[in-house]
C-alpha cells in the first residue's frame, strides 16, 4: 500500500487561480473570439423527426447579398471527404449506421443539420436560414424505444431493419438463474430513467480557420477532449492530423456534453476549408435543446432474488436504451459498460446479470452526460433496494447495511468485470445517518403522519467509477478493433519542466470545462516539488499544439488520472535532480533525500542543495554527472491499473403535500469519500453542482416529445433546470479512504453528486407516499405526477 | 434595415455607435464595443448570463434592443471592479467558490449587486429569490448564495456609484 504524505498544497482549500479573470469578465469563451474577415454560420435543421428530403433549394439564400455560401451533403460529397462521424466506442455486434455532417436524403430526428448558411454577419446568417427551402416527405415516426423494437415499427436505418443498434450484456447468467430458482421471494421494479438535456450554460460552437498555403486547420471549440476532436476531424474531413490544431478557450460547462464530436462542429471546419476564411458558428439555446446529445433515456426492468433472511442473492437488470435517430459519436457507452460495471453498487450480491438493447428512435441522439451509465445503474439499484426493503418491511438503512461490502474485502471483485479499489461504506453510511439524525427523523415521520403530513426520507449509497482508465478498457470499448476509426485510449500524459530559475511549467492532457483543474493540478506540482504554488504555470490539453499529448476531461478523470500523470513526471524530475545533487554533494544518489524543495544527504541535513540550484545547474550544464543530458524536464504517460471508486451516502428529507402533490425539499445531507482531496473546496463545489443535477432529474427535468417526434421541451420556458429557489441548502461532509493504486491516493468525484442525488430524492418522495400505497412515481416527480400517483392509488384502493 | 446612431454610457464612458434596429443590447456591447463580460446563454430572458445594469437596475441585455438603451447608462461586469480593485461581491465569489466555469458569473454579479443596492441585508431566501432568473448549471447555487450573503455581511455590497 502506498503511503500518502501531504505537503503544504495538497489538502489546502486555496482560492482558484482561474477565478480572477472570470469574475472580472476577462475570460475568453468561444463567442468572445473574433478574427479578421470572420464569417458567420447558421444551420438549417430538420423541422421533422422523420422525413425523406425531396429537394433542397438554396438559390434564394445564395442570392442574398450578404450570404457567402450555402453547403449541403452534396457539397461534402463533391469535396470527396467522408463527412461521416464514426463511433468512438465500438461494441462487438454493432452495425455502424450513418452519422453525417448533413442529412443525406433522409432525416431521423428534429434538429439534424440539413444545410449551413455562411454569411457576412450573425444576423444575416440566422435570417437566411429561412430562405433555404427544404421539401420533405414526412415518414411515420417512432419515439418510444420499446415500440421501436417491435416488428411493425418503421425502420430508421435500412442496415438495421429491426431498429436495434446493438445489444450488450455482462455478468453471470447461470448464477442468476440459479439464484432465482432458489429464491425465497423475488421482487421487480420498472421505471424510466428519463432523457435529460445537458444545457451547459455556454452553448456549443466552433470558430474554424484554414490556411490554404500550409494546409493548416485550426478549430477553436469548447471541447473537453481536444485531442479526440483532432483525431476525429482528421478522419471525417480526410485531412492530415498533424495539420489540425484544436484549441478550447475557457469552457462554459460541459458535463460530458462537450466531449462528443458533433456534425455541426465539424461542418463549421468544413466551411472554413472550403471558403479559406475564418467561420464562426455559435449554437442558440433552441439548437442546444435539439442538437446537444441528451443524457440517460433508458427503460429499465430490475428483478432481485432474495433468500429467507431477506438477503439479495441475485440481480437481473434489463435496459432498453433510447439511442435517438442516429448513433452519436459516443452512443455506445451508456447502455453498455458504464451501466453494467456498476450494478453491484456498494453491495455484496453473489450473482448479477445485465442485458441491454440499444434502439433507434426518432429523437435526438443520446450521448454521455454527467454520470453517464453509472447514474442509471445506481439509480436502478438504489430504488430497487428501497422497494425490497419496503416490501419486506425492513428499515431501508438497515437493509443496505446488511449487504455492504466490508472494508477488509477490498480489492473487491464484483463479478461484472469491475474491481473496487478501497472503501469503508459503513462509515460513510453511519456518518450520514448521524448527521441526518435518522432515528429521530423516522419518529418524526410517524408523528407527522398522524397529522396527515407526509415526510419522506430517502437514502442512496452509491459508488462512482471515476478516473476513466485504464487503457485496457479501450479493448472493452472496442477502440482497438482493427476497423475502429478512432485509435484512442485512456492514459494521460504530462510534462514537467523546471526552469533554470526554479519555477515550473507543467503540461497535462486534461481539458477541464471550468472545474478548477488548473488550480488543483498546480497544487499537486507545488506540493510534490516543495515549491510555492505561485511559481507554477499549468497548461491543460486545451490546445493540441501547446501540450504534447492527452486524452482530456471526461469520466471524473482530471484529478486521478491527470494528477497521476503529473506525479509520474515529477518522480522522474526528482530522480534526475537527485543524481545531480549526489554528484555535487559527493554522495551516492541512494543517500540523497528530497524534502520541501531541498535535496540533502541523509543524516547530514547541512549538506544540501535546493531544487532551484539544481535547476540552474541543469541549465548551465557545465558540471553535470558524466553522460547526463542538460535540462530538468520529464514527460510521462500514466496508465492507471483501474478506475478509482469514490463512494458515499446521501440522505434526503422531503415533505409532500397530500392535497397538491407539491414536493418540498426539507433537508439534504451528503457524505462523500473521494480519498485524498487536493482542494476540499473544489471537491465540495463539484459535489454541490452534481447534487443540483441529480435533484433536477428526480424532480423537474425531462425531455418530452410528442408522437410526431417534436421536442415539446425545447426552451428554458418549458424545461425546468434547477434554479436558486428550487435548491435546498446542503449539509455535506466527507470521509477519506485513499485509493491504494493512485499515486496521489485520490479518486474522481466530479459526478458523485449527480449519481447519489437522483435515487436519494426519488426514494424520499416514494417513502413520503407510503401511506397512500404508492410504489413508484415516474421521474421527473413533478407535483402533477405526484398528485396523480396519490389519486390513482386512492382510487385503486 | 434602418440604422441608428446611438450613445451609450458604458461603465462611465460615453460611446457612440451605429446599430441596426434589431441589434440586441448584448450584441452591441459584446461585438461593437468589446465588453465581452455579459454572456449569451439563451437569448430569451431565462438564464441571466447577459445581465447588465441599465441606469442602475439589473436587466437582461439579450432581449433589449440596443436602441432602447440610447442615451442611458449601462454597467457591465467590467465596470464592477477590475483585478486591482475588486468589488466586494467579486471578492466573495472568489473566496466562497461561488463559480466554476464562470459563464453565469457576470450575470450573477450584476443581479446580486442590484439586490444589495436595494436591500443591503438580505436573508438567504431573499438572495435565492433575487437570483431566481440566473441559471447556473455548475455550482448548485449554495456557494453563490454564501458569496452574496458574505458580501452583504461586509456591509458594502452595493456599488457606490
Ligand atoms: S442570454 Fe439573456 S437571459 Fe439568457
Ligand atoms: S459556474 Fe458554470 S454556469 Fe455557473
Amino acid at each position: 500500500m502506498t503511503e500518502f504524505t501531504e505537503g503544504e498544497s495538497i489538502g489546502d482549500a486555496m482560492e482558484r487561480r482561474e477565478d480572477l479573470e472570470l469574475i472580472t469578465g476577462h475570460g475568453d469563451y468561444l463567442d468572445d473570439l473574433k478574427r479578421p474577415g470572420m464569417l458567420y454560420a447558421s444551420f438549417v435543421r430538420s423541422e421533422y423527426a422523420h422525413a425523406r428530403i425531396e429537394d433542397i433549394d438554396t438559390e434564394a439564400a445564395e442570392a442574398h447579398e450578404d450570404v457567402v455560401a450555402v453547403f449541403t451533403h452534396e457539397d461534402v460529397e463533391a469535396a470527396g471527404v467522408p463527412g461521416d462521424i464514426p463511433q468512438i466506442y465500438r461494441v462487438p455486434n454493432l452495425t455502424e449506421t450513418e452519422h453525417l455532417l448533413f442529412a443525406r436524403e433522409r432525416v431521423r430526428y428534429q434538429g439534424k443539420p440539413v444545410a449551413v448558411v455562411v454569411a457576412e454577419d450573425r444576423y444575416t446568417a440566422h435570417h437566411a436560414v429561412d430562405l433555404v427551402d427544404v421539401n420533405y416527405e414526412r415518414l411515420e415516426t417512432v419515439t418510444d424505444p420499446v415500440e421501436a423494437a417491435n416488428e411493425d415499427a418503421p425502420t430508421l436505418h435500412e442496415e438495421r431493419p429491426d431498429n436495434v443498434a446493438f445489444t450488450w450484456g455482462t455478468g453471470d447468467e447461470e448464477g442468476v438463474e440459479e439464484a432465482f430458482e432458489a429464491a425465497d421471494r423475488t421482487f421487480s421494479f420498472e421505471y424510466e430513467n428519463q432523457r435529460i438535456v445537458p444545457n451547459a450554460l455556454e452553448p456549443r460552437g466552433a470558430l474554424a480557420e484554414y490556411d490554404p498555403y500550409d494546409e493548416q486547420l485550426t478549430v477553436h471549440t469548447p471541447s473537453q477532449q481536444p485531442f479526440l476532436h483532432k483525431t476525429m476531424m482528421a478522419d471525417v474531413l480526410d485531412h492530415p492530423e498533424r495539420k489540425i490544431r484544436v484549441q478550447a478557450p475557457n469552457i462554459g460547462g460541459g458535463f460530458g456534453s462537450k466531449s462528443m464530436v458533433y456534425p455541426d462542429e465539424v461542418a463549421t471546419a468544413f466551411c472554413a476549408m472550403q471558403l479559406h476564411q475564418p467561420v464562426k458558428w455559435i449554437e442558440t439555446r433552441g439548437e442546444a435543446f435539439q442538437a446537444d446529445e441528451h443524457g440517460r433515456g433508458q427503460y429499465v426492468e430490475a428483478e432481485a432474488a432474495v433468500d429467507e433472511d431477506g438477503q439479495m442473492t441475485g440481480l437481473r437488470v434489463r435496459s432498453t436504451a433510447d439511442m435517438g435517430g442516429e448513433l452519436g459519436s459516443k452512443g455506445c457507452l451508456a447502455p453498455s459498460t458504464t451501466f453494467g460495471l456498476l450494478l453491484s453498487g456498494q453491495y455484496e450480491i453473489p450473482a448479477i446479470r445485465f442485458d441491454s438493447t440499444a434502439v433507434y428512435t426518432n429523437r435526438t441522439p443520446t450521448g454521455v452526460y454527467r454520470g453517464v451509465g453509472r447514474a442509471e445503474a445506481i439509480c436502478t439499484l438504489e430504488r430497487l433496494v428501497d422497494h425490497i426493503a419496503r416490501e419486506l418491511d425492513v428499515d431501508p438503512a438497515e437493509y443496505r447495511r446488511n449487504h455492504l461490502v466490508e472494508p477488509d474485502q477490498f480489492p473487491y471483485e464484483t463479478g461484472l468485470g469491475s474491481t473496487y479499489d478501497s472503501g469503508d461504506y459503513e462509515k460513510a453510511l453511519d456518518k450520514a445517518l448521524d448527521m441526518a439524525d435518522y432515528e429521530e427523523l423516522r419518529e418524526r415521520q410517524a408523528e407527522l403522519r398522524e397529522e396527515d403530513r407526509y415526510l419522506g426520507i430517502g437514502i442512496s449509497c452509491f459508488i462512482e467509477s471515476g478516473g476513466l482508465a485504464p487503457s485496457s478498457l479501450s479493448e472493452m470499448f472496442g477502440m482497438g478493433l482493427p476497423d475502429a476509426a478512432v485509435k484512442s485510449s485512456y492514459w494521460e500524459s504530462s510534462t514537467i519542466r523546471v526552469h533554470g530559475s526554479g519555477e515550473v511549467t507543467a503540461y497535462v492532457g486534461t481539458a477541464s470545462p471550468g472545474t478548477g483543474v488548473e488550480t488543483t493540478h498546480s497544487q499537486i506540482v507545488a506540493d510534490k516539488l516543495g515549491i510555492d504554488v505561485d511559481d507554477v504555470s499549468l497548461y491543460e490539453g486545451t490546445d493540441t499544439d501547446k501540450v504534447p499529448d492527452g486524452t482530456g476531461s471526461v469520466g471524473s478523470r482530471s484529478a486521478p488520472v491527470g494528477g497521476g500523470a503529473i506525479k509520474h513526471s515529477i518522480d522522474k524530475v526528482v530522480q534526475k535532480a537527485t543524481e545531480i545533487a549526489a554528484h555535487h554533494l559527493e554522495a551516492s544518489p541512494e543517500d540523497v533525500e528530497f524534502e520541501d524543495g531541498e535535496f540533502f544527504v541523509s543524516g547530514a541535513p547541512g549538506r544540501s542543495m535546493s531544487l532551484q540550484a539544481i535547476a540552474t545547474e541543469s541549465q548551465v550544464a557545465t558540471e553535470l554527472p558524466e553522460d547526463m543530458e542538460p535540462g530538468l524536464e520529464a514527460t510521462s504517460y500514466y496508465d492507471p491499473e483501474n478506475f478509482t471508486w469514490a463512494f458515499g451516502t446521501h440522505v434526503v428529507v422531503v415533505e409532500v403535500d397530500g392535497e397538491t402533490g407539491e414536493v418540498d425539499l426539507v433537508d439534504y445531507i451528503g457524505v462523500d469519500d473521494c480519498g485524498v482531496q487536493i482542494n476540499p473546496q473544489v471537491v465540495e463545489g463539484q459535489i454541490q453542482g452534481g447534487i443540483a443535477q441529480g435533484i433536477g432529474q428526480a424532480l423537474f427535468e425531462g425531455a418530452v416529445y410528442d408522437d410526431n417526434g417534436n421536442l415539446l421541451t425545447g426552451a428554458f420556458q418549458d424545461y425546468t433546470v434547477p434554479k436558486t429557489t428550487l435548491m435546498p441548502d446542503l449539509t455535506l461532509d466527507s470521509t477519506e479512504t485513499p485509493s491504494p493504486h493512485n499515486p496521489l491516493g485520490v479518486k474522481g468525484v466530479a459526478e458523485s453528486g449527480t449519481i447519489g442525488a437522483t435515487p436519494a430524492v426519488a426514494n424520499a418522495v416514494v417513502d413520503a407516499l407510503e401511506p397512500f400505497g404508492v410504489e413508484n412515481v415516474e421521474m421527473p416527480m413533478t407535483d402533477k405526477r405526484v398528485w396523480h400517483a396519490i389519486r390513482d392509488a386512492e382510487e385503486g384502493s | 434595415m434602418a440604422r441608428h446612431d446611438i450613445t451609450l454610457t458604458v461603465n462611465g464612458k460615453e460611446q457612440s455607435l451605429t446599430v441596426d434596429s434589431e441589434t440586441l443590447l448584448v450584441h452591441a456591447l459584446r461585438e461593437e464595443l468589446d465588453y465581452t463580460g455579459p454572456k449569451v446563454g439563451c437569448q430569451s430572458t431565462m438564464c441571466g448570463a447577459c445581465t447588465v445594469q441599465l441606469d442602475g437596475d439589473p436587466v437582461k441585455s439579450c432581449t433589449l434592443f440596443a436602441v432602447q438603451a440610447d442615451g442611458r447608462e449601462v454597467t457591465t461586469v467590467e465596470g464592477l471592479g477590475d483585478q486591482d480593485n475588486l468589488h466586494p461581491l467579486q471578492e466573495s465569489f472568489r473566496a466562497e467558490h461561488g463559480l466554476q466555469c464562470g459563464y453565469c458569473t457576470p450575470g450573477m454579479l450584476m443581479t446580486a449587486d442590484g439586490l444589495l443596492e436595494e436591500n443591503p441585508d438580505p436573508d438567504r431566501e431573499e438572495i435565492r429569490e433575487a437570483l431566481e432568473g440566473n441559471i447556473c448549471r455548475c455550482t448548485g447555487y449554495e456557494n453563490i448564495v454564501n458569496a452574496v450573503e458574505s458580501a452583504a455581511a461586509k456591509g458594502e455590497g452595493g456599488s457606490d456609484d
